[in-house]
């Protein structure tokens, strides 16, 4: 089975896929279709009962089913073919996807494709959560579909684990469900959001408990309580019927892990340059799969951002094959968890975008970018949050002489 | 109260793998046949949660019935298994040497596979272990390969054994352990939360209570029960392609020792421990085993050092104070026991339950004639390897999307004449929740969708 090649073929209908799609087909790029797998199209938000969304992208804060709504159908109007139950399941070299749905199984062909697949918590298995396996341990985006979508309510007092925005939004999302968090656990030392946020656990007497460990989950068929070490090294039990465990966000990159694209261990997603173009020229990425985690705006705006890339690219004849280009890596050196992009390339279309850093805790200090002889090319001031995404500017650098691999490095405050 | 009617031939307690295999065996003899579950699923002591290999009995003690039951099983699978869609991926395995000593063993291993019939196992020097799997590591000596040893999917093989009991007649019972039990003898008669039922034997398969159970019913019990903790960590289906063979240890007297193995659903799997404790129901994760596990994967496969996590989990062994299976009988009281099948269960399930039966049937005149055309049914497939639903058009959507289960699917299980009774039934028929994302995208869905249909629903009742 195949039907005529697309221009643009965009997985995943998330803000990053559908504000792309919206875009491509704005700058004139003819044939753009959507894959999303799920019901519907509109990513994440369409479970996110609450606000803030929009503000970027509408100019007004909207909940996240609103939103998702909005954008889907801005996408339609504009020409865009969304299928959804649509699973991209492989992409090949030269454009060619395979996708599964309910009409079976087909081969589709595209000019240039752009993932956009997201992101999603670290479940408890991944974090290597000891104790028994009773019912009643989620993420917060599945609570949040419990709630939002399927009008259910899983648990009257969980524990949440985590201290991330998302944590927060967890406490939220209970507590207008008649849910009462037990307490907020967090197993570094420090909370991972800004401190001035955890005003609302204080104010919603929510314990947070920094520097604990969880020892055990209890419970046989439900969750009954859950065994921590606190920071001070007592051991504590705290009776409970469920377990959020909520952030530590890692790309959904089972698409192109099964289609052997090159991935950057540090971020769990993509190798990309600056136009979001993976190890595959074909092939670009947007939103958060190329950087857990930031805003739903955000994400849109870098859907735009590499949407205008490609459509400049198609545009140019000379180009519209696509092409390896040469680069340098950027290297995170120390104190520093990624960096993103992971190449800068020669090519000069669209504006260098600032990196995109995350620091391993939180960041005080400066931030250093250096060349491969040691040379040190700019400076930025830091003081960030441990999840706190991180911007560094390469506004006005002039980096065409540097040929040697960059390397950005956390330089702590004495 | 369940209205259980008149005396039953068999009632087997415990529907694990032996009890599903059993209630099979004996439904095919032509006995009437009930299985008396305590938990609200067949499949929810050890036979959840187990390597998922069917061994060929080549490290088994020669000349024991452990051995026989083991190679029994195994062909019986083999002859059954086209017919019932059961899946093998067929890996062999490897019993690799990584030391001096451990390579000095290798002959004697041999030695013993060839004595129990296993006459295709061989040894293989470095270079050919190598070239069969280019990722172990360096320091790798030499192996013993035993081509034979296959996967199969754990879950689905028990199911099938149910299903065609059920399908003879064989009434299951579920959230009906065994309270109490009286011999008038004649009949016994057995007390469960959901009523008394009255049979003319019983085959007590009850796992990690064996002991208790045979207490129960005949005032003592031959054999303690000793439960061995079994920990593994599944890695993400990514990892998978850095074996193919599964990858053995070199046996020592206490454990079969930690395995590497692909899984029959795409995942590479590392476990288990072997950790004895008192606690039959803490069947719990640990965080310094797991790291050691993680730590022991990545010493026979060093690229594993990037693999991703999928899931964890743990199953107790109804080990005894003794090696072997504990298969005894007091046939004038019709009193039958398959216990303490430690840690081959799986394998051996078929050839156990065709061991008891010949036990039951010597001195039993009456009693129904063997089935013969039974039916069957076959399962749905879930192996990785092989077609599955969301490959053939007309299905209604995927649900889960790590495993790709179909709403079909889920809809197919619930409405079986064997359906799921909670959450982890489903989860095993279906692999539904069982991937990467361990619900994050379709918990909220499945608890929807198997509303009023679980016995044990996923969200707690009250909060509906
Ligand atoms: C619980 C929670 C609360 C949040 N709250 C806020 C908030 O209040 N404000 C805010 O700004 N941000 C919030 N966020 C973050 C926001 O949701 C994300 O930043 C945003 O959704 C990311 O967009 P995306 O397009 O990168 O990915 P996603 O929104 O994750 O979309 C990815 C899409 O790709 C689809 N997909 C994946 N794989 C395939 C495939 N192989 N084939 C086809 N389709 C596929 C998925 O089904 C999904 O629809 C929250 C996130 C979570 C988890
Ligand atoms: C870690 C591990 C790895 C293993 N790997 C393999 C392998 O690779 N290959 C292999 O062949 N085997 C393997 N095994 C062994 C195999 O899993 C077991 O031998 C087998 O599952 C035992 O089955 P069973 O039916 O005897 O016990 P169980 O599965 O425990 O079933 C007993 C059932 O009895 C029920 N019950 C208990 N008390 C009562 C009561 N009073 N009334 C009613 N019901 C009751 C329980 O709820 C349970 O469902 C492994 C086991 C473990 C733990």
């Amino acid at each position: 089975m195949s039907s005529d090649p697309y221009d643009v073929a965009i997985v995943g209908g998330g803000p990053a896929g559908l504000s792309a799609a919206i875009e491509l087909r704005a700058r004139g790029v003819a044939k753009v279709a959507l894959f999303e797998r799920g019901d519907e199209a509109g990513g994440i938000p369409r479970h996110c009962g609450h606000p803030p969304f929009g503000m970027r992208e509408f100019g007004r804060i909207l909940t996240g089913p609103a939103y998702a709504r909005r954008l889907v159908a801005a996408a339609l109007a504009a020409g865009v073919t969304i299928l959804t139950k649509h699973t991209v399941v492989h992409t090949g070299p030269g454009g060619l996807l395979t996708v599964a749905s309910p009409k079976g199984i087909e081969s589709i062909q595209a000019a240039r494709i752009l993932i956009a697949t997201g992101a999603r918590e670290a479940t408890r298995a991944q974090l290597l959560v000891p104790g028994l396996r009773p019912l009643g341990v989620m993420n917060t985006a599945a609570l949040q579909a419990f709630v939002y979508q399927e009008g259910r309510v899983p648990f009257r007092r969980p524990l949440i684990v985590g201290s991330e925005l998302v944590s927060l939004s967890a406490i939220l999302t209970c507590r207008s469900h008649g849910i009462r968090p037990i307490a907020m656990v967090e197993s570094e030392p420090d909370v991972q959001a800004r401190r001035a946020f955890f005003a609302l656990p204080r104010v919603l007497r929510v314990p947070v408990m920094t520097g604990a460990q969880i020892l055990a989950i209890e419970g046989r068929l439900r969750v009954t309580s859950v065994r921590l070490r606190l920071a001070d090294g007592t051991e504590t039990l705290l009776a409970c019927d469920g377990v959020i465990f909520s952030g530590r966000f890692v790309p959904e990159a089972a698409l192109a892990e099964a289609s052997a694209l090159v991935l950057d261990p540090a971020t769990g997603g993509p190798e990309i340059d600056q136009h979001g173009r993976g190890s595959d020229p074909g092939i670009f990425f947007a939103g958060n799969m190329v950087h857990p985690i930031e805003t739903a705006g955000h994400c849109w705006a870098e859907g735009r951002r590499v949407a205008g890339l490609i459509a400049a690219e198609l545009a140019d004849r000379a180009k519209s094959e696509p092409k390896e280009t040469p680069g340098r890596r950027v290297i995170a050196g120390a104190g520093l968890k990624y960096v993103v992009p992971q190449r800068l390339t020669t090519e000069g279309t669209g504006t260098a975008p600032d990196l995109n850093v995350r620091a391993l805790g939180a960041a005080k200090g400066h931030l250093i970018l250096s060349n491969g002889s040691g040379t040190i090319l700019r400076s930025q001031s830091i003081n960030a949050a441990p999840q706190k995404p991180i911007r560094f500017s390469l506004a006005g650098l002039d980096l065409a002489g540097e040929s040697s691999d960059l390397r950005l490095r956390l330089e702590p405050k004495a | 109260m369940l209205a259980f009617g008149n005396p039953v031939d068999a009632a087997i307690i415990g529907a694990g793998v032996v009890g599903c295999a059993m209630a099979r065996r004996f439904s095919l003899e032509g006995a009437s046949v009930v299985v008396l579950e305590r938990a609200p699923d067949i499949l929810s002591g050890a036979s959840k949660a187990n390597s998922a290999i069917l061994h060929t009995g080549f490290d088994a003690p020669p000349g024991s019935v452990e051995l026989q039951c083991m190679q029994a099983g195994y062909d019986e699978y083999m002859q059954i298994r086209e017919d019932f869609n059961l899946p093998i991926l067929d890996t062999g395995a490897l019993v690799a040497a990584w030391s001096d000593s451990e390579e000095a063993r290798l002959p004697e291993l041999l030695e013993q596979a060839l004595l129990n019939g296993v006459a295709d196992a061989r040894l293989l020097s470095r270079a050919e272990v190598v070239a069969r799997e280019p990722a172990l590591g360096a320091h790798v000596r030499a192996a013993l390969l035993v081509p034979r040893e296959v996967i199969i999917d754990p879950w689905s093989a028990p199911l099938a054994y149910a299903m065609q009991a059920k399908a003879l007649g064989a009434r299951f019972h579920f959230n009906a352990g065994l309270l109490s039990a009286r011999f008038d003898g004649d009949l016994w008669h057995l007390q469960t939360p959901m009523g008394t039922l009255t049979a003319r034997s019983v085959i007590n398969a009850a796992g990690i209570h064996g002991d208790s159970v045979e207490r129960m019913l005949i005032g003592g019990s031959q054999f303690e029960i000793r439960p061995r903790k079994g920990q593994f960590v599944v890695f993400d289906k990514a990892a998978a392609k850095h074996l193919r063979t599964i990858l053995l240890p070199v046996p020592t007297a206490r454990t079969k020792g930690v395995v590497l193995t692909r899984t029959i659903f795409g995942n590479l799997l590392v476990g288990p421990t072997a950790e004895e404790q008192e606690e039959r129901e803490r069947p719990d994760v640990t965080r310094p085993e797991l790291d050691m596990l993680i730590a022991k994967a990545v010493e026979l496969v060093p690229a594993l050092a990037q693999a991703q996590v999928t899931a964890v989990y743990a199953g107790l062994r109804p080990a005894s104070e003794e090696k072997h299976y504990r298969l005894h009988s007091l046939p004038e009281k019709g009193y039958f026991c398959a216990g303490g099948i430690r840690s081959t269960g799986l394998t051996a399930a078929l050839g156990i339950a065709r061991h008891v039966h010949g036990l039951w049937a010597q001195d039993r005149t009456a009693g129904g004639k063997p089935i013969t055309a039974p039916p069957i049914l076959p399962l749905p497939n879930l192996a990785e390897h092989l077609p599955r639903d969301w490959e053939l058009p007309g299905h209604d959507g995927i649900v889960c999307h790590c495993e790709m289960v179909t709403g079909r699917e889920i809809e197919a299980a619930l409405s079986s004449p064997l359906p799921p009774g909670d959450f982890g039934g489903l989860r095993r028929r279906t692999r539904c929740a069982m991937g990467r994302c361990q619900g994050f995208n379709c918990l909220a869905r499945l608890n929807s969708l198997t509303e009023g249909r679980l016995s044990v629903p996923i969200t707690p009742e009250a909060d509906r």
